[in-house]
């Protein structure tokens, strides 16, 4: 039998996994096995790497250790692994570890791109406004731009006034 | 506004009047929202639930989207009103069964209806006619800004909006349509169509039924991933992905009416006379007749009138619909008798389809030389679910 995933060697690996209730073979080589790694115990999702199916019944199937407990919610690995769900948006911060194997597995990509709430959105780019007037402001004063320092100190107190980026 | 009130209209996007309905029944997106520090609704005690209802709900009623809306909590309905909004669409099946601080608020229209304590906060969902997701996500994403103005909701600067499921996190969106594609099924295409999409990141599911049965020949295609796209990019990859599937069903649709016109005919006679003719009826074999009843709409056989009371007997043929408009408890076979009836009569004037004429014309086409191979038209143009014939 050859491997699914080079179609050259013989296949040593086989796994069965249960994806949307229905039982799908994978059978891979052993250099495609140690690549794909599958000797990791966090890299569940396989069979979605090799055939992008959805695999909402095996969240948490293969998370590591037990015993970490949510501070916020008191959630536990455990309880994550049998609902395949997460107590409260905190979880996200304490199985942050676990969760970015499976959310590898599931996703295009490990970073949100899309939408963001307005006045995140502001409030960031305020922040970065500001970091960056805070820089041109140490740079003028190191090269003695007194004028230039002044003019950067107005622009500081009013973004921090008025609490958003005014338009260029 | 009461529920019975909104019932006893029919849902907007039931007149069937968006692009490519012939094929897409219905385009859907939903976007998954939840409150910051605050347990999600499946971790969240009952009081706690309760706090975020008396939260959420006022903000979503006083939405300009939602002056005409009904709003309720799901433990104030009766068990066949919230099975009659799930066959609606309007709630999820998981969202009848909850209690404590579980509501939803739809417009009267009910091409917008928002859940709230489903699995997450907020389930917003906004529901089109035909193919139209990228005016179904204009829509709810439009509920959305307003609601994050007076909301404080759960989002990470990597991860986006943080939802209960790791399936939903990122964007929180799932937006789905659902196709009518008897071609695929009898030529045996849909398969291969299934496992195509699924390589590109979607999940294709029959409607009704579990796992892949699918009932009418009705299936759901939906982006599986949230997270590392923009919701614009799903949503443009489903709306390619919808086109293609058209295209594949009107060839196939094409190449059997060709190659095997026995057998198409063969399955909308009889499913004209079994709807026609039936005194008892359960609930699949409905679906399975009438997917055949509108197929018979796009070959040409019936008007707009016509597949129009088709489009509706899907929906009012389901269990809890049978059992609201009868007056006392019916059992199984006492729904399959009235569910015959609501058929029969609705039906009563359809006239035999000529599916004679069609043999005669694919004889024709047969026998006048060089024609155009089946697989000529469809490709390219613009799908619609008449012109091929
Ligand atoms: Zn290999
Ligand atoms: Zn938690």
């Amino acid at each position: 039998m050859l491997c699914d995933v080079c179609k050259a060697q013989t296949a040593s690996v086989f796994l069965t996994q249960i994806v949307d209730g229905k039982i799908q073979k994978v059978n891979l080589c052993d250099p495609c096995s140690k690549e794909k790694g599958v000797t990791d115990p966090t890299g569940f999702a396989l069979a979605d790497m090799l055939f992008g199916m959805g695999a909402a019944q095996q969240i948490g199937a293969n998370i590591g250790s037990e015993g970490v407990r949510c501070p916020q919610c008191g959630f536990t690995q455990a309880e994550f692994k049998k609902t395949g769900r997460l107590g409260c948006s905190v979880c996200y911060v304490t199985f942050a570890e676990p969760l970015k194997e499976l959310l590898k597995g599931m996703h295009k990509g490990l970073r949100h791109i899309g939408k963001c709430p307005e006045r995140l959105r502001l409030t960031q780019e305020r922040d970065s406004a500001l970091r960056q007037f805070h820089d041109d402001l140490r740079a003028a004063v190191v090269e003695e731009k007194y004028e230039e320092a002044a003019a950067l100190r107005d622009k500081i107190r009013a973004l921090e006034l008025s609490g958003g980026v005014k338009g260029d | 506004m009461s529920i019975g009130n909104i019932l006893s209209k029919s849902s907007d996007w039931l007149r069937g009047d968006g692009p490519h309905h012939h094929i897409v029944v219905t385009s859907r997106i939903r976007l998954a929202r939840n409150l910051a520090g605050v347990a999600f609704p499946g971790r969240a005690k009952a009081a706690e639930r309760v706090d975020v209802l008396e939260k959420i709900r006022p903000k979503v009623e006083s939405l300009p989207e939602m002056v005409d809306a009904v709003s309720l909590a799901c433990q104030d309905l009766s068990p066949v009103d919230k099975l009659l909004l799930v066959e609606r669409h309007l709630i999820s099946r998981e969202h009848a069964a909850k209690k404590a601080g579980a509501a939803v608020v739809m417009n009267r229209r009910q091409n917008l209806s928002i859940m709230i304590n489903e699995e997450d906060h907020l389930r917003m969902q906004s529901i089109r006619s035909g193919l139209q997701l990228r005016a179904a996500f204009k829509a709810i994403n439009k509920v959305d800004s307003e609601l994050e103005q007076q909301l404080d909701y759960a989002f990470d600067s990597n991860l986006g909006y943080l939802t209960a499921c790791p399936t939903n996190v990122g964007t929180g969106m799932r937006a789905s349509a659902m196709v009518h594609v008897p071609g695929l099924v009898l030529s045996e295409q849909i398969n291969q169509i299934v496992q195509a999409v699924n390589k590109i990141g979607l999940a294709v599911r029959g409607l009704y039924g579990e796992g892949t049965e699918a009932l009418g020949n009705l299936f759901q295609v939906s982006n599986q991933t949230t997270l590392g796209e923009k919701e614009e990019e799903i949503i443009d990859r489903l709306h390619k992905v919808i086109l293609e599937i058209i295209n594949h069903e009107l060839n196939a649709r094409q190449v059997l009416l060709h190659n095997k016109p026995n057998t198409l005919l063969d399955h909308v006679g009889r499913s004209y006379g079994t709807l026609r003719h039936a005194y008892s009826m359960n609930s699949k074999e409905a679906l399975n007749h009438l997917s055949f009843a509108k197929l018979a709409c796009d070959l040409g056989f019936y008007g707009d009138a016509q597949r129009h009371a088709i489009d509706e007997l899907f929906i009012e043929t389901q269990p809890a619909h049978l059992q609201k408009g009868s007056q006392q408890r019916l059992a199984t076979d006492e729904r399959d008798v009235l569910r015959a009836e609501i058929i029969r009569s609705k039906m009563a004037s359809f006239a035999p389809p000529d599916l004679e004429s069609v043999l005669v014309r694919e004889k024709e086409a047969r026998g006048g030389a060089k024609k155009e191979p089946p697989h000529g038209s469809g490709a390219g143009e613009e799908p619609s679910g008449t012109d091929f014939f």
